[in-house]
């Protein structure tokens, strides 16, 4: 089984790995280093369930390899719970009942933080736009909005 | 859904990557963003020996204008290209039609070299090379070669890339100022391929359309040039009957069928998108419509 | 129950679970770990219909980190084989379902063999080396074919008719006769199927020294699993343990036994070693269960004046190889024969069922079973009939709709309506919105030739079903729920739940009944939900029930640990327990409010120093059971949509979206407002994206998720969602109806109306969901 030694930064921590060739991202995370955050809804690139911070931006930890990581930094939903930074976003859904099941959340928040960054006083429809790569299959995404626009507007602390 | 076992190279230079890619005997495959691989390899219908990973090749994201051309390395991300303002002006089609393509995590990663060799005949990029006459530029340890964009994209997702070559850069002419532009797509949801899709590209020349290029996608196997039309469409893009001629001359274009979409829909599209695109480009301050 | 409940019933309170879930610490099947744990990936039918000459499992064997491959023969070395009967519907032909197919295939994506290894890729590597010898038979594919065609799917029936449905009331054909206007319609329905963000998937144990068989299961029904596991695998069910975790959705796709799943448990049992599977999304696609896929031929007749007089209607549903386990696949066809034109008076009726197998996947019970298919029959063809008799639509509604006046309602299709609320929710939806400003732009945005439409749909759910369907036809499925509460030493509440969470809410909406009865603050109540082990032999989440049912079990409950406590603390006082009351998690006097002690003074002593209780031992605990007496609890409601359709593109763009809702008592409004949405996503997707396409062999041709279109945000506009309120039914219970299945259920009914009315511009119009650009194009006569 080709192997290969990676060193990467996963949530403000060096990560030593030898990981399988044909591992994704998303195994090293989830079976390697057991952060379950990251969910795994496809395989094939089209929930969003599995996004991840890939050197800052999102992307699908079920699109990159583990190999490709070496030298990468990546945040997942863990790392940016302990830093705070989507404090608010996380408080906003949890308000808004913008989750139901949960599954597609992770990749959600992290999108939408994303997104916020970039866009601070987004539109609804723009909102909307935003995420039409997270598949969410409970809510009617109208709660996940609110919670997003909610944040962007700063009525939630 | 795993893939089959794989070797995994990561190139550390271009040199490197073209002798990995030089060495006989084995299958191997580039991998860029890795947005169109991955999921071929999840699904076990590409199984490549190995994989030449060119992710971090230095150089390979320059994005650039130099004299006349934009010059797009083969690493540019998607996201990049909806963004940079230097896209924006030297080459607007491409900043118009960046947001149709995936998502915003798969923008964040795929690549404009990595989305050219693919050759989907649904994504978008490929077309607007075609329509901005783009130049493709190989390297293989032999040297250099430049493939116009209307030799490069052969067939359903054929390129005239060897199997010993790599994409190194896109040069674009940069957009002058009378330059005109559409891009119109027509997805089922946002940010899915395009059922149908025209990226149409000229410059302005009192009443006329000089240099017209009407690319289309997601209709055949390949993006593919209407040049009837273009040269029906330039010599009268505001008048209804010239527009009328030109969607008319769509009859002949091979249009593929699909459980997704049938052929008389596809070309059914592709006749509205030339007309919202003619409709576009006959207006000075021409501009993307979806 | 008439008198105003305690808070915090009806407080919009965020859904407790997701405080953890937004964290990431969800703890999902797929994120169990079991030491010595082995995974499983299947070898899957290739054909839709083909015999297995051979099965060659060498190569794959010795590959290296495969523990063991298993064929359908070795799975059935301990593992029965099923029949889906239902003893209500004795003509039902439920032919012998093996976990995996032994001599004969019958869809594309069935379980053949089985591997397990040290890792999921080993175990697809090895999965691609089994050699399957196949003689190909003849697949049958559409509907038509299966009822009409030659070929058999099961030859030993002599049919590939799985059930016929009928019912007759009234003397249709006079009023058929005697109509001023007769619509008549032929409808087709996609096939559609639910899609949960989380797979199926599941983490077998057994430890043969006690044959104890423990499954982390991401399923709705665990307790229904237990039984299921026990008499197929031949355990014991008290030795069997089925814990449902963290569960990312279920829509009905995990509701019922698979194949694939009990052959993971039994591969267990044989090789006693934990084995766990998740499908992936291509085996979703083709191995979790379909829905819908109905034909329908359907009329209505009206008077002159606009009273319905009668339906027909004659339904051709297919539903995969077997009659699924243990529900059966009864109750798709009976709830289109049961629920069209219900919530209207008419006179009489015909209607027939007829569930067919073919050569596609499995077919089962996905969010509303049948009951969108009645409701858009029904509201389509009044919009029909309406226009047909130049009355106005929605008139015609109002006047044929079932009042209060009439309840209950003993419709002619043979079901009886306690309660129904229209009046009360169109009297909202007046409040809401000017109907009449709505449809006038509408009709003004068609005069200037855009294609713009409104539609209504009135629809009623029957949800939380007692036990006469399932339990009298001798299904092992349970219409109950349970709920233990414990008082803890420092005075919390630990509740056992037999309800179960795939995200609807339900669990904090107990925690709420729960607070109230006993009269404690929210947080102090803890809940455990879905492992079989800790809780009452429940039914789980299925039929929008679990808040109706389950919130009423621990409603009692907690009444009675409330007695229990004012009990111990009257003898301890030496106070009239009548005198005392529970408020905010202390014991007051009832008519002062002064306080007299805590809970966690109560559970010190009852747990530490009982002896100082006097003439009782303190209990502690109390514990609740409920099913409904009556056969299922209605809800009801309108669902407005606005559509503008590009008559270039054939594209239809949701302008806006209204749902009236009336269920009863709302424990919580938050999450049932999101929940409603939900369910109208699902039916927005069905309307207008989401079909399953087969080609004449069986195979599936869009099997992927990037093909399968599940709406994304940007297709879907805001839902207003506006509550009725009609007047309590006044039973002893908390009169609590589901809302699952509710959005669902008239969706699709309310998009196909308005494309129709948009469409009615240019005199086209289309029968068919999902609307696609393509078949609206093909309607309008362009393509």
């Amino acid at each position: 089984m080709p192997m290969i030694p990676i060193t990467c930064t996963i949530n403000g921590e060096t990560v030593e790995a030898t990981v399988s060739t044909r591992d994704t991202l998303a195994d090293l995370l989830r079976d390697t280093l057991g952060l379950t955050a990251t969910h795994v809804g496809c395989e094939h690139g089209v929930c969003g369930a599995c996004t991840i911070l890939f050197d800052g931006r999102t992307a699908r930890a079920c699109l990159v390899l583990a190999a490709q990581a070496d030298g990468a930094e990546i945040e997942t939903l863990e790392g940016a719970t302990a830093s705070g930074r989507i404090a608010a976003l996380q408080k906003a859904f949890h308000d808004h009942a913008a989750l139901q099941c949960g599954f597609c959340t992770p990749g959600m928040l992290l999108a939408a933080a994303e997104f916020l960054e970039d866009h601070p006083a987004p539109s609804r429809a723009e909102i909307r736009e935003a995420l039409s790569g997270n598949l969410c299959r409970c809510t009617g995404y109208q709660a996940i909005v609110d919670a997003v626009a909610a944040v962007a507007k700063g009525t939630e602390p | 859904m795993k893939p089959a076992e794989v070797d995994y190279v990561r190139a550390e230079t271009v040199e490197h990557a073209l002798a990995l890619l030089a060495e006989t005997g084995v299958d191997s495959k580039v991998l860029a963003g890795g947005q169109s691989l991955m999921p071929l390899l999840a699904m076990r219908l590409a199984g490549p020996e190995r994989l030449i990973d060119i992710g971090r090749v230095p150089g390979l994201d320059r994005l650039e204008i130099v004299g006349d051309r934009l010059v797009i390395g083969a690493l540019v991300r998607h996201h990049r290209v909806a963004t940079d303002p230097l896209v924006a002006r030297a080459a607007p089609l491409l900043a118009a039609a960046a947001p149709h393509v995936a998502h915003p995590a798969i923008r964040n990663r795929g690549t404009f070299g990595g989305s050219l060799s693919h050759a989907d005949p649904a994504s978008e990029f490929p077309a607007c090379a075609l329509a901005l006459g783009a130049d493709i530029v190989l390297v293989s340890a032999a040297g250099r070669r430049t493939v116009p964009a209307e030799t490069f994209f052969e067939g359903l997702y054929q390129t005239a890339l060897g199997p010993d070559e790599l994409l190194l850069e896109v040069s674009i002419p940069v957009a002058t100022p009378d330059a005109r532009f559409a891009f119109v797509e027509f997805a089922r949801r946002s940010g899915d391929y395009a059922l149908a899709g025209l990226a149409a590209a000229a410059r302005a020349d009192g009443d006329r359309l000089a240099d017209l290029r009407l690319a289309f996608f997601g209709i055949g196997d390949v993006p593919v040039l209407a040049a009837e039309a273009a040269a029906i469409l330039a010599s009268g893009p505001h008048a209804e009957t010239a527009i009328a001629a030109a969607v008319a001359t769509l009859d002949a274009i091979e249009v593929r069928d699909s459980a997704a979409a049938g052929a008389a829909y596809r070309r059914h599209l592709a006749r509205v998108a030339l007309r919202r695109a003619a409709r576009a480009l006959a207006r000075p301050e021409a501009a993307a419509c979806r | 129950m008439t008198a105003p409940l305690p808070a915090p019933i009806g407080a919009p309170v965020p859904h407790r679970r997701t405080w953890r879930l937004v964290h990431g610490r969800g703890r999902y099947v797929g994120d169990v770990t079991v030491p010595r744990l082995l995974h499983a990936a299947f070898v899957r039918s290739p054909h839709g219909h083909a015999r297995i000459d051979a099965i060659d499992v060498g190569a794959a064997a010795a590959t290296p980190g495969v523990v063991a491959v298993f064929t359908g023969a070795d799975i059935a070395t301990v593992c029965r084989p099923w029949r889906g009967v239902h003893g209500l519907f004795p003509s039902l032909n439920a032919p012998l379902q093996h976990a995996l197919a032994i001599d004969t295939a019958r869809w594309s994506g069935e379980p053949v063999a089985l591997v397990v290894a040290t890792s999921r890729a080993i175990a697809e590597d090895a999965a691609a080396l089994v050699v399957i010898d196949w003689t190909p038979l003849p697949a049958v594919a559409d509907p038509e074919t299966a009822r009409d065609g030659a070929a058999r799917i099961h030859p030993d029936l002599g049919t590939n008719v799985c059930l016929v449905q009928s019912h007759e009331s009234g003397d249709v054909d006079a009023a058929f006769a005697g109509a001023a206007v007769v619509a008549e319609e032929t409808f087709r329905f996609g096939r559609h199927t639910g899609v949960p963000i989380e797979a199926r998937g599941l983490i077998a144990d057994f430890d043969p020294t006690e044959r104890r068989l423990t499954v982390h299961h991401s399923h709705q029904c665990p307790h229904q699993m237990q039984n299921d596991f026990a008499v197929l695998l031949g355990l014991a069910e008290h030795r069997v343990r089925v814990i449902a975790p963290d569960v990312g959705g279920g829509f009905g796709i995990k509701q019922q036994l698979y194949g694939d799943e009990i052959a993971v448990c039994a591969a267990a049992m044989l090789l006693g070693r934990p084995v766990a599977w998740t499908a992936d999304r291509l085996e979703s696609f083709t191995a979790d269960i379909h829905a819908r896929e109905h034909v329908v031929q359907g009329r209505v007749a009206l008077s002159a004046a606009g009273d319905i007089l009668a339906f027909d209607v004659d339904d051709l549903h297919a539903i995969g190889p077997y009659s699924q386990f243990p529900r059966s696949s009864a109750g798709e066809g009976r709830a289109v024969v049961a629920q069209t034109g219900a919530p209207y008076r008419f006179g009489a009726i015909r209607a027939r069922a007829t569930a067919v197998f073919q050569n596609k996947g499995m077919s089962g019970h996905y969010r509303g079973v049948g009951q969108p298919i009645a409701c858009a029959v029904t509201e389509v063809l009044l919009d029909k009939a309406a226009r047909g008799a130049g009355l106005d639509p929605i008139a015609v509604r109002r006047r044929n709709l079932v009042r209060a006046a009439d309840l209950p309602w003993r419709a002619p299709t043979g079901v009886t309506y306690p309660r129904l609320a229209f009046e009360e929710c169109f009297a909202a939806l007046d409040a809401h919105l000017d109907l009449e400003a709505l449809r006038r732009d509408c009709a003004d945005a068609r005069a200037n030739g855009r294609l713009r439409g409104l539609g209504l749909a009135c629809f009623v759910e029957m949800t939380s079903r007692g036990s006469g369907f399932y339990g009298t036809g001798g299904v092992a499925v349970s219409s109950r729920d349970g709920c233990t509460l414990r008082l803890e030493p420092t005075g919390g509440i630990r509740c056992l739940s037999s309800i179960t969470e795939q995200g609807q809410g339900a669990e904090t909406g107990v925690l709420q009944v729960i607070a109230a009865a006993v009269g404690v603050p929210l947080d102090a109540v803890d809940l455990l939900t879905g492992d079989t082990a800790t809780s009452f032999h429940g039914g789980g989440t299925w039929g929008s029930r679990c808040m109706a049912i389950g919130g009423e079990a621990a409603w009692r409950a907690g009444r009675a640990l409330r007695a229990e406590i004012l009990d111990i603390a009257a003898r301890l006082l030496q106070a009239d327990a009548g005198a005392l009351d529970i408020r905010d998690g202390v014991v007051v006097d009832a008519a002062t409010g002064g306080g007299r002690m805590t809970l966690a003074e109560i559970g010190a002593v009852g747990h530490f120093r009982p002896h100082e209780v006097p003439g009782a031992q303190p209990q502690l605990v109390a514990s609740a059971s409920y099913g409904s007496e009556a056969p299922f609890r209605p809800g009801c409601g309108l669902q407005l949509a606005v559509v503008e359709i590009d008559p270039d593109s054939g594209a239809v763009r949701l302008e806006r979206f209204v749902v009236v809702h009336e269920c009863g008592l709302v424990v919580n409004p938050l999450l049932v407002d999101e929940q409603i949405r939900g369910g109208v996503v699902q039916g927005l997707g069905a309307a207008l994206f989401e079909e399953l396409l087969y080609d004449s062999e069986g195979q599936l041709l869009n099997g992927s998720l990037a093909d399968y279109l599940v709406p994304t945000a940007p297709e879907i506009c805001d839902i207003e969602l506006v509550h009725a309120h009609a007047t309590p039914a006044g039973g002893d219970d908390l009169g609590i109806a589901g809302v699952g299945e509710a959005g669902t259920t008239g969706a699709s009914a309310a998009v196909l109306c308005a494309v129709n009315d948009a469409l009615s511009a240019r005199g086209a119009s289309i029968a068919q969901i999902p609307c696609t650009p393509e078949r609206i194009l093909t309607a309008l006569g362009v393509i």
